[in-house]
């Protein structure tokens, strides 16, 4: 009987429903496309990690999981290549170019090397020292191919050579000694990446070389690419947890100026079942019951806007990579739940203790 | 069946004390038939508010069936509510969102009788009522004494020992007036149900099987 109501008093006020159930949505939106787009940058960076078919990765001491910007000693590398097991190396530097865009340095024939090489769809290899390569989806969400000329690019504007096929570390590659000489950063690594001659002893010759590089952090790209989750990154699980906060409170402020109106405008309706033999509990139950249903409503709406936001990622900003977080569905409905259920506690509590002769004479 | 001794009741309106009824004592038997009548502001609606339970007396003793309304806790004078008593106002006071039916049910449900099959009498009342055809129908399509008339079938489904009606007629015409009074005398003939009426009017008092009279929070005759 409840349900009946709940539903009834849903349909009776469309407009209200939708835009409360609307607003709850975007709220469910906004969390799942964070977490969406985290997660799938997230995947992007440790599959194009993978790119570089690299069994081991050795980084500066310290640095964070994302973290490029802190370099060492290039030296290092022929110890590196003479370590017992490893078959090749190749160095690279990367230079920050902005939020999201890096440049990277690398020498072009060891790192082809250990890649397999890249695939051009247009243009070639660099022609002279002052050229960069990209890759298609920068390509495509810049709208630039090759022979075109980027602007800006540590102080020049420079010709793009060729645009090879994504997924191989960066989507912006320039020579490795003329980034080192642009950037003073001569001798100057962001990460050495290694190939073993022996892939069944990664973890063992990462383990080996830990031990006698201290200064470094070393890594088989197993472990770098499941440490590329939102958990190991600290920033991003603050900024997800204050997401879900704003969330929570959203979805409070929105039930509660609802259901408050919803209370006002039944009063007499409350009085009614008052007269009828209803107890508190039964009023607070009616008003949690549809706020349940409300916020539910709300979620389905905001894991299928979350589609649209992905669409509109995809088309509009092809870098950003947002995927679909289904275990998160219930995780953002649940946030809903929370924020609508305390937010219908003042209004149901002031229903609930309504006053029944008063509520009857009210018009 | 019910039994009224210097029933008192105060409400206090801030600093004021507003003395609603000053003494009342009154008999029913069951299944009688009674009406009161008296001047506006005379103590009527007060006392039905507290034999109905939805506000505790001040002072005086209530036994509805035996039962002491004085003694009661917040929860019992809710259960009281839900079984003792049935309610029927002046304003309709049906729930615009539900249907006829589930204007019904839901008392049931509230009582806790909504798992059980309607009882048989029930079907009859309906009947009686008018009603069967128009179940299905929300209160927004239905006249005032439709409307008037489902309240009634409201507050009797659960059978209670008195059905309390505040000017049940009041914003009827003559004719749904006529009618519903003649449904209120025909549930008090054929199911034996106990009712209470308060009206303004000579004509619908004189349906009652007696006449109370109220004056300044008092039965006067
Ligand atoms: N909730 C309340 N708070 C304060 N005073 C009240 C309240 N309800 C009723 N009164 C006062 O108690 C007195 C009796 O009111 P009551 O409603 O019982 O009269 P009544 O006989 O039903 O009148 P009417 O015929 O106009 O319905 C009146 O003076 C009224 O102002
Ligand atoms: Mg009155």
């Amino acid at each position: 009987m409840i349900p009946r109501l709940v539903f009834e008093n849903l349909k009776h006020r469309p407009i209200r429903t939708a835009l409360s159930a609307v607003a709850i949505g975007l709220q469910v939106t906004m969390v799942l496309t964070l977490v969406g787009v985290s997660r799938g940058m997230l995947d992007e960076s440790a599959r194009r990690q993978k790119g570089t078919n690299a069994d081991i990765v050795i980084r500066a001491g310290g640095s964070a999981i994302l973290g490029f910007g802190v370099e060492f000693t290039a030296k290092l590398e022929p110890a590196f290549r003479q370590y017992p097991g490893v078959a090749d190396t190749t160095g690279i530097l990367v230079q920050s170019l902005g939020m999201l865009d890096g440049i990277t340095g690398i020498d072009y024939d060891s790192f082809n090397r250990m890649s397999g090489g890249f695939k051009f769809i247009e243009g070639g290899p660099f022609t002279n020292p002052d050229e960069i390569l990209v890759d298609d989806i920068y390509a495509r969400s810049k709208g630039v191919k090759a022979g075109d000329y980027v602007k800006n690019i540590l102080g020049a504007d420079r010709k793009i050579a060729g645009v090879v096929e994504s997924g191989k570390l960066s989507r912006m590659f320039m020579q490795r000694a003329r980034l080192q000489e642009l950037t003073g950063k001569s001798e100057k690594y962001t990460a050495v990446y290694v190939k073993v001659a022996d892939p069944s002893k990664t973890e063992e010759i990462a383990k080996g070389m830990s031990d006698k590089f201290p200064n470094n952090s070393i890594f088989s790209m197993e472990e770098l690419a499941s440490l590329m989750s939102v958990n190991n990154i600290p920033m991003l699980r603050t900024f997800i947890r204050v997401v879900i906060g704003l969330g929570v409170f959203i979805g409070f402020l929105v039930v509660f100026l609802s259901m408050y109106t919803a209370v006002l405008e039944r009063t007499r309706e409350i009085g009614i079942l008052k007269a009828l033999g209803a107890s508190p509990s039964y009023i607070l139950s009616i008003l949690l019951t549809e706020t349940v249903l409300l916020s539910l409503i709300g979620s389905v709406l905001g894991v299928i806007f979350t589609f649209g936001t992905r669409w509109i990622m995809h088309v509009f900003v092809p870098e950003m990579v947002q995927i679909t977080t289904p275990d998160w569905w219930p995780i953002a409905g649940g946030i809903a739940v929370v924020g609508s259920l305390v937010g219908a506690v003042y209004p149901g509590l002031k229903a609930a203790k309504q006053d029944a002769i008063e509520a009857l004479a009210y018009d | 069946m019910i039994e009224i001794r210097n029933l008192r009741k105060i409400y206090k309106q801030g600093d004021v004390d507003v003395f609603a009824l000053r003494g009342v004592d009154l008999d029913v038997a069951e299944g009688e038939f009674l009406s009161i009548v008296g001047p506006s502001g005379s103590g009527k609606s007060t006392l039905f508010n507290i034999l109905g339970g939805l506000t505790p007396p001040t002072d005086g003793t209530v036994q509805i069936g035996g039962r002491d309304i004085m003694q009661l806790t917040d929860a019992q004078r809710t259960d009281l509510r839900k079984q003792a008593v049935g309610f029927v106002f002046q304003k309709y006071n049906l729930l615009p969102t539900l249907t006829v039916n589930d204007n019904i049910e839901i008392a049931r449900h509230i009582a806790g009788t909504h798992d059980k099959p309607r009882e048989s009498w029930f079907a009859d009342a309906l009947k009686l009522l008018g009603l069967e055809s128009k179940l299905g129908r929300k209160p927004r399509q239905l006249s005032g004494g439709e409307q008037q008339r489902v309240a009634i079938a409201r507050a009797i489904v659960n059978r209670p020992s008195i059905l309390l009606a505040d000017e049940p007629t009041g914003n009827l015409d003559t004719e749904n007036s006529d009618l519903v009074l003649g449904l209120l005398r025909d549930l008090n003939e054929k199911i034996g149900q106990t009712i209470l009426m308060i009206t303004h009017n000579p004509e619908a008092a004189a349906y009652g099987h007696r006449i109370v009279r109220m004056r300044d929070g008092r039965v006067v005759a």
